[in-house]
């Protein structure tokens, strides 16, 4: 293995100094001289047609500067996929979910907009809703989209192997309905934007964007403007996960429309009551599996039909629905398998991407049905996935799932023994099942997630390594990084790749005028790709340099390394100097070099083809296999999460305490959606939009987590990395669900699993 | 418009302000100290915990009018010029932070809590930071910094 000077190390965040002084500037910090404030008008229905909307009154309030409706974006939509364009900035003729936008108004302050939005006076005709996606989905139920038939938003139907005849030949043939919750993101930076449309013909805006390229292509499309004119500048993100901060919203779209019409900068922050009755949100799934196993524990077939709340809109959903079935062939051998996907059209509000996109739910659904067949069988959980799950391909091999997945690294097998040699799984029977009012049980699963998430059409993601002249490096990227530590692994593997320090990397958050572009913060993309464009761009800015070096020294340049700051040449001693006197030799050559270097990431160009479901919708797969053990109070239902030992297999961490931090932190937000989070809905109505009300872990609420590295060093990785950032939120939920069945003998399918689900279930058992 | 004198960070200010301003607005708006978040608005997300005479508030709960005559202190006061606070060196080593939202209000709860209790308990830290949410750290890394921070005597 090689010996690293940077790779590996635990390092602190680059942008630690910043947040940790109170000094890193988030969306809603930044202010302009004469800004207006921006307040959005929302409907008070669900599903209603909008007959007129008067907004004299509020155009006549002093200190009002500009009013829109949905008619001042000219009936332009946008969306996910060209033929999926089907949401508009402000409704037009009809709102589809609760407290969907339907105008905006600019005022001199906060107070005055939000009088305004008052006195805008909409006349609506409610027509009937429909909130329940299997409901939705009969003939006759309301129509969301007038010329959407059954609110099928997307619909995909593959079919790999022989499920019938696979069925026939199981000894054991489970179907089985599971559940998963309205959870949601649950960021505390609430969507913000600062926006100003240069009356020349310019749009510059400062909003909370994980991908704000994405943005910047929306803002370009609405105001019908080039790409050079849209100028996103990247604050600090308070947070994202996915989903909202991954797309626009009708805020950031009324920003800059308002600004336009006034003239001044505009700017808008939502409340969190906004955020979590409008946002996007993780869609609720529910998943119908159906599992053929032979009675030596051999998986045969899946069969799974998906049911997806979308909501009033497409946004990201024909991605998601991809994400609930490719991967249903990792982690485990699976010679036959079909699956049915459908997202339906709902006056909820949409369903989007989240931390774990997709996957979570069929791999939660496939880990428990395993579970409870193992349970049948007789067989031991441990023993049960070693004999299905995949072996790490030899070096110089890959593994491919009968719908051509490939892998060229696998650490399941490795990360369920390294468990079942953890004192919490091998001493589980020896503890005691019951002390007092609690019971204890431990749970096992073992999962996969993918790296490099490839979307459809656009992939474009480079890097650029400018070499200042006193040494130093500026590295210039179109990833974001919301939070992830991505800045700081990029700058370390720029750093590794230079053969200088850390601290001589700097790296400035986007700027679409100057960075080059990127699908943002994605699908545990940022690492495995712009980690490639970063590793590329740094070599060429070394090749260029050891020109220099060379020609100084008369020697040839494969002959000259750089480690830890130092230029020296291999077999003379004599011949070596500081990294920032070659710098300063490449800039004063007088041939007018400026030593800049590029790369950018060639991984996962091929075509991709949704419906069909064959092929990688990554670069590579990351593995995690985790426990939880758990304490259910028999009388109050109330769930104790005590311990969560987490091995993951991230091919190289390359920074240990920022992939332990994903891991510890996927694995927490997976637990709120195990057993407390979900939104409260009453026909399309959020009842519990506050964080009092939508319960989210504390501080007081986590396990002890330990973090367990599993070592593959992927060929495709920037030195061997893998996903680090999703893994454990999907590994989580099975953990969980099989700890609280060890506890109670229960299989739960319907997550959260609240206190009462436990009462009633423990009732119904005859418990009490 | 109501009179009201205050000490941020040791500098008082005398600041007429609406009766209903928060103290969180006259933080942000009024002073420009930024650091101090708005998470909810409601008190339950912790981001804009600052300290009024020696006891955490969330500033979005105090209105201006009652911090009248009070003493706060908010994330910027943490380090003294150039100098960390050792809180802020413990985070930072420690990886107490992703996204850096809460960062300041947890760093301000934590200082609190180290005044008051210079060497607290496993559970004494998770109390302690009871008020604050973080949504991308899990607080494994959280505990860890506290922990650290109280062994370097970082009050």
């Amino acid at each position: 293995m090689a010996e690293y000077s940077v790779i590996g190390k635990r390092l602190p965040r680059v942008d630690a100094p910043e947040k940790i002084t109170g000094q890193a500037k988030y969306a809603a910090d930044y202010s302009l001289p004469g800004m207006l404030w921006c307040k959005v008008v929302r409907s008070p229905y669900a599903h209603a047609r909008i007959l007129t909307i008067d907004t004299s009154r509020a155009e006549q309030l002093p200190g009002v500067e500009a009013v829109i409706t949905g008619k001042d974006f000219g009936g332009w939509t946008w969306g996910f996929m060209p033929a999926t364009r089907d949401e508009p900035p402000l409704a037009l003729d009809k709102v589809r979910y609760m407290y969907e936008a339907v105008a905006a108004v600019a005022a001199i302050d906060e107070d005055i907009a939000e009088e305004a939005t008052e006195l805008i006076k909409v006349d609506y005709e409610e027509l009937p809703g429909v909130f329940d996606p299997e409901e939705a989905m009969q003939d006759g139920a309301p129509q969301v989209h007038d010329h959407v038939k059954n609110n099928m938003s997307v619909e995909y139907h593959w079919n790999f192997g022989d499920v019938e005849k696979a069925f026939a030949e199981s000894y054991i043939v489970r179907e089985d309905r599971f559940r998963t919750a309205r959870a949601t993101h649950g960021y505390l930076e609430p969507p913000a934007a600062l926006a100003y449309y240069d009356p020349a013909g310019s749009i510059t805006i400062w909003p909370a964007k994980q991908s704000p390229y994405f943005h910047y292509r929306h803002l370009a499309a609405c105001f019908k403007l080039p790409l050079s004119k849209v100028r996103v500048i990247q604050p600090y993100i308070g947070g994202g996960f996915g989903g909202t901060k991954n797309d626009s919203l009708a805020g950031d779209f009324c920003a800059v429309m308002l600004s336009k019409k006034a003239g001044k900068p505009v700017k808008f922050v939502y409340t969190q009551e906004e955020e979590l009755t409008t946002s996007r949100r993780r869609h609720a799934m529910i998943v119908y599996n159906k599992m053929g196993v032979k009675k030596d524990g051999t998986l045969m077939a899946i069969h799974s039909r998906v049911i997806a709340d979308g909501g009033g809109y497409t946004a990201i959903g024909p991605l998601t629905m991809y994400l609930t079935g490719f991967m249903t062939t990792l982690p485990y051998k699976l010679p036959h398998f079909k699956h049915e996907a459908y997202r339906i059209f709902t006056n909820n509000p949409i369903g989007a991407a989240m931390r774990g996109h997709g996957i979570t739910h069929t791999r939660f659904a496939c880990e428990i049905q395993m579970e409870m067949i193992a349970e049948e069988l007789g067989i031991d959980p441990v023993e049960m996935r070693l004999r299905n799950a995949i072996d790490n391909p030899e070096p110089g091999t890959r593994y491919e799932t009968i719908n051509k997945v490939t892998l060229k690294t696998c650490g399941v097998k490795e990360a369920i023994k390294t468990l079942s040699e953890d004192p919490i799984w091998r001493e589980k029977d020896k503890m005691p099942k019951r002390e007092g009012t609690i019971a204890w049980g431990v749970g096992l699963s073992g999962t996969s997630y993918l790296s490099g998430a490839r979307l459809m059409g656009h992939q474009s993601c480079g890097a650029m390594v400018r070499i200042c002249e006193d040494g130093t490096v500026n590295l210039i990227t179109g990833a974001t990084d919301c939070g992830q530590g991505s800045d700081t692994v990029l700058c370390m593997i720029a750093a590794e790749e230079l053969g200088v320090a850390l601290e001589d990397i700097d790296i400035k958050r986007v700027d679409t005028a100057y960075t080059p572009v990127d699908p943002g913060s994605y699908g545990s993309r940022v690492t495995v790709l712009a980690g490639q464009a970063t590793k590329l761009a740094a070599a060429d800015a070394k090749r260029q340099l050891l020109e220099f070096a060379a020609k100084t020294w008369g020697v040839k340049a494969e002959d000259i390394e750089i480690k830890e700051g130092i230029v020296s040449v291999r077999k003379d001693s004599e011949k070596t100097m500081p990294f920032s006197r070659l710098a300063r030799i490449a800039s004063y050559s007088g041939s007018g070099a400026v030593i800049i270097g590029k790369g950018y990431s060639g991984y996962g160009l091929e075509p991709l083809d949704f419906s069909s479901g064959i092929g990688n919708g990554g670069t590579s797969y990351s593995f995690t296999a985790q426990l939880a053990k758990v304490g259910v109070d028999m009388e109050t239902g109330q769930v104790l999460v005590t311990d969560f030992v987490i091995a993951h297999d991230a091919g190289r961490p390359l920074n240990p305490v920022g992939a332990e931090g994903q891991n510890e932190g996927g694995a927490v937000q997976g637990l709120g959606q195990t057993i407390y989070e979900d939104f409260i809905m009453d026909k399309g109505k959020t009842l519990n939009p506050t964080f009092l009300d939508y319960k989210m872990p504390r501080s007081t609420d986590v396990p002890a987590i330990k973090v367990i590295d599993i070592i593959t060093d992927d060929p495709d990785g920037p030195f061997g990395a893998k996903e680090a950032s999703e893994g454990s939120i999907v590994s989580t939920p099975p953990a969980i669900v099989s700890a609280i069945h060890d506890a109670t003998g229960i299989w739960f399918k319907e997550l959260p699993i609240t206190p009462e689900k436990i009462v009633m279930a423990l009732r119904e058992k005859g418990e009490y | 418009m109501k009179q009201i004198k205050i000490t941020v960070n040791g500098k008082t200010h005398e600041l007429r302000v609406k009766p209903w301003a928060t103290l969180l607005e006259v933080i942000r708006d009024d002073l420009g100290l930024t650091g101090t978040k708005e998470g909810c608005g409601l008190g339950e997300c912790g981001a804009c915990t600052v300290i009024m005479d020696g006891n955490t508030v969330n500033a979005c709960l105090v209105l201006a009018p009652e911090a009248d005559g009070k003493e706060i202190t908010t994330i910027e006061a943490l380090a003294q010029g150039d100098k960390l606070h050792p809180i802020q060196e413990a985070f930072m080593e420690h990886g107490g932070l992703q996204c850096g939202f809460c960062t300041p209000g947890i760093l301000v709860s934590t200082k609190a809590l180290l005044d008051e209790n210079p060497n607290p308990t496993d559970e004494e830290i998770r109390r302690g930071i009871a008020g604050n949410f973080c949504r991308c750290t899990g607080y494994t890394k959280i505990f860890e910094s506290i922990k650290a921070a109280a062994q370097k005597g970082g009050r």
